[in-house]
């Protein structure tokens, strides 16, 4: 309770000092969970960083601090922008959830944003993007392309927006080809490239011609390349330098305009707190260049379902859906609401193994 | 759920190159240790090594020629260490810390220009008739070399420690430094070869991570391997072959976790990662039973006026 006090006065004397100098500038931090060269998912957060700071010049300073572990140090690094009066904070990774909410607490006039959670407060936002969306794009041109039909998945933790990737994948893969099955292996990590391209090897042994995958570095795809043939899809990221082949396409984050938007609501005093979730029509998620790899109708239909996502006419997750222990989930044409997806802790009916918990 | 999906010889196979830069980074720092030189280092040395052997190969298009710069590399951060804790006798510990502070970054300065390379490929020695032995080909004399040389720089070390007179000279620095200085050897000077060679393995570790196991440059992508050398060294009380052993059992249980996992075995994914670890440490520990001891000067700075 002390020290809580001790941190809040210390806060409220630097924010006086610093407000009183330095009015003009707004100061942005982000906490980033791997480095920003990772070619994934801390490297599009950078870049939107880099366009906070494009767009607003000198009346914005940026701060991050790159790798920071999802636990007890986040805290400390957070509560240490908020103290160096950082005026809006950016913490972008699931495992941020708790601390954010801990260290917002004990900062109510700083403002806070956490990328794909769901607990708010007064001070505290949540923003995420629909990368089903992307996946369903994915799975539908993996189901074309995999001739062993099995393909593989690397998960990183066992949370509902990798669920959801891993279901909509297979759903539309499914639809194109029913003889396909995933391999699904947990690696236990956002950011480790030995053990993500071991993880991508292991099913490559094991019969998977097409890698999925939802950690941040581009050493699966540098596995797939080694391995020969074998399909690949950029995650977070472009990951163009493995283009044409193997990889074929990519979801691409697109933090951007978000994060502008946000940086110029806490200038005007407008900030309040939302729950954002944004896909393929607001231009939060993205699909990176289909390329010649992939057989002309395929990238036809594959661009055909984008199209439609992004006008509103197509939910990935339309009825009938059953679960994976084959309850009925959803009618047929019913659609799935936001809050089962934000929750999503269920394969759907085909999936084999279970969802670690 | 398919055992029979999992192919034991690959798997073999994978775990031995898994493990590699393990052992690498492990033995080096195991020599360090028993000089009496406590380098926390380890991880800064692997990520320099990583990103000098990934650029001096990929510019010369040699891959020998970048193992040759990641241990020049290494080696040259380790001279870092060696300033800071031999010369100017600052704290181990700290100055270790630093190294591998300054390496991540440093590192990541370096590869700015190198993400998203392909480096050459070494390719894998096949020898003719014993490469293709059924079973026993695959597992072991289809490898890359530097897998061998891990494996030959452990008995060499093995053998070194236990039977020449440099390694007793070695042994006796690192157990009593004042007794070693005494009897007129050069402690410094030892200790000094010493971090040197630790620097070297480290980096031969690191790039062996981005030649051959993954192969590519990624920022921080020895994502910690160097601070389980670190444990490796200790669980391993000080000795060569159970370094070895620890490696590959460490390296083994991760890659057949994922297998398990990819074949859908029905084990709990959360016991299946924390395998690597508990096992690794169960056996070292049991092992380790006959009393073993860390170096006695280990950690300790040494001043010839004392």
């Amino acid at each position: 309770m002390k020290f809580t006090t001790l941190l809040a006065s210390a806060a409220m004397a630097l924010g006086l000092a610093s407000g009183a100098m330095a009015q003009d500038k707004t100061k942005v931090g982000f906490v980033y969970v791997g480095p920003v060269g990772d070619g994934g998912w801390t490297y599009e957060h950078n870049k939107g960083r880099l366009a906070v700071e494009e767009h607003f010049g000198d009346k914005v300073e940026t701060v991050f601090v790159e790798s920071v572990p999802e636990g007890p140090d986040a805290e400390r690094v957070m509560t240490q922008m908020a103290l160096e009066g950082a005026d809006l904070i950016f913490t972008t990774s699931f495992g941020y959830m708790d601390p954010t909410i801990n260290v917002a607490k004990k900062f109510p006039d700083v403002k806070f944003e956490h990328a794909t959670g769901y607990k708010t407060a007064d001070n505290v936002s949540v923003y995420s993007a629909r990368f089903y969306e992307g996946r369903a794009v994915q799975g539908h041109i993996a189901g074309k392309m995999t001739k062993s039909n099995i393909i593989g998945y690397i998960g990183s933790y066992p949370i509902p927006e990798v669920i959801r990737g891993i279901n909509s994948a297979y759903i539309h893969a499914k639809k194109v080809n029913p003889d396909v099955e995933f391999k699904i292996v947990w690696a236990y990590t956002w950011f480790d490239p030995a053990k993500e391209a071991d993880a991508a090897t292991v099913l490559i042994e094991q019969g998977a011609d097409v890698i999925l995958q939802h950690t941040d570095s581009t050493a699966p795809q540098a596995a797939a390349q080694e391995a020969g043939n074998v399909v690949t899809f950029g995650q977070a990221s472009d990951m163009s330098e493995y283009a044409p082949f193997p990889r074929v396409s990519s979801i691409i984050d697109n933090w951007a305009p978000y994060y502008i938007a946000r940086t110029q609501a806490v200038m005007d005093g407008s900030w309040a707190t939302v729950n954002t979730w944004d896909g393929i029509a607001q231009g939060m998620v993205e699909i990176g260049e289909i390329s010649d790899a992939v057989p002309a109708d395929v990238k036809e239909e594959a661009l055909a379902m984008k199209a439609a996502m992004a006008a509103g006419e197509y939910h990935p997750f339309t009825g009938p859906l059953k679960k994976q222990d084959g309850s009925d989930w959803l009618a047929d044409g019913e659609v799935a609401d936001d809050g089962t997806l934000a929750g999503m802790n269920f394969y759907v009916e085909g999936l084999e193994g279970e969802i670690p918990q | 759920m398919d055992l029979g999906e999992i192919n034991p010889v690959l798997l073999v196979a994978s775990l031995m190159v898994a493990a590699t830069p393990l052992l690498l980074a492990a033995i080096g720092e195991l020599v360090v240790e028993k000089a009496g030189v406590l380098n926390l280092g380890v991880e800064g040395m692997m990520i320099v090594g990583a990103i000098s052997g990934f650029a001096i190969s990929v510019e010369t298009g040699s891959p020998w020629l970048g193992f040759v710069a990641a241990a020049i590399g290494g080696a040259v951060l380790s001279l870092l260490f060696v300033l800071l804790t031999q010369v100017a006798l600052a704290n181990q510990v700290a100055s270790g810390l630093a190294l591998t502070l300054f390496g991540l970054g440093f590192s990541a300065l370096l590869g700015q220009s190198y993400v998203g390379i392909k480096p050459p490929s070494m390719g894998d020695i096949h020898i003719p008739v014993i490469s293709d032995i059924p079973v026993i080909g695959p597992i072991l004399f289809q490898h890359d070399p530097i897998l061998y040389v891990g494996i030959a720089l452990t008995a060499a070390v093995w053998a070194t420690l236990k039977y020449t007179r440099v390694g007793l000279i070695l042994r006796a620095v690192g157990e009593n430094h004042d007794a070693a200085h005494a009897l007129g050897y050069k402690v410094i000077k030892i200790r000094i070869m010493a971090i040197l060679f630790g620097g070297a393995c480290a980096g031969l570790g690191g790039a062996y991570i981005s030649l051959i196991r993954v192969p590519q440059w990624t920022e921080g992508m020895t994502a910690g391997v160097g601070w389980i050398a670190l444990a490796l060294v200790v669980f391993a009380s000080w000795k060569p072959w159970r370094a070895l052993l620890g490696a590959y059992l460490f390296g083994g249980i991760t890659v057949l976790q994922l297998n398990l996992q990819a074949a859908g075995v029905a084990i709990p994914v959360e016991y299946l990662a924390m395998s690597p670890y508990i096992i690794t440490i169960l056996v070292l520990v049991i092992l380790s039973a006959d009393k073993s001891s860390a170096p006695a000067s280990l950690g300790r700075t040494f001043h010839a006026s004392h």
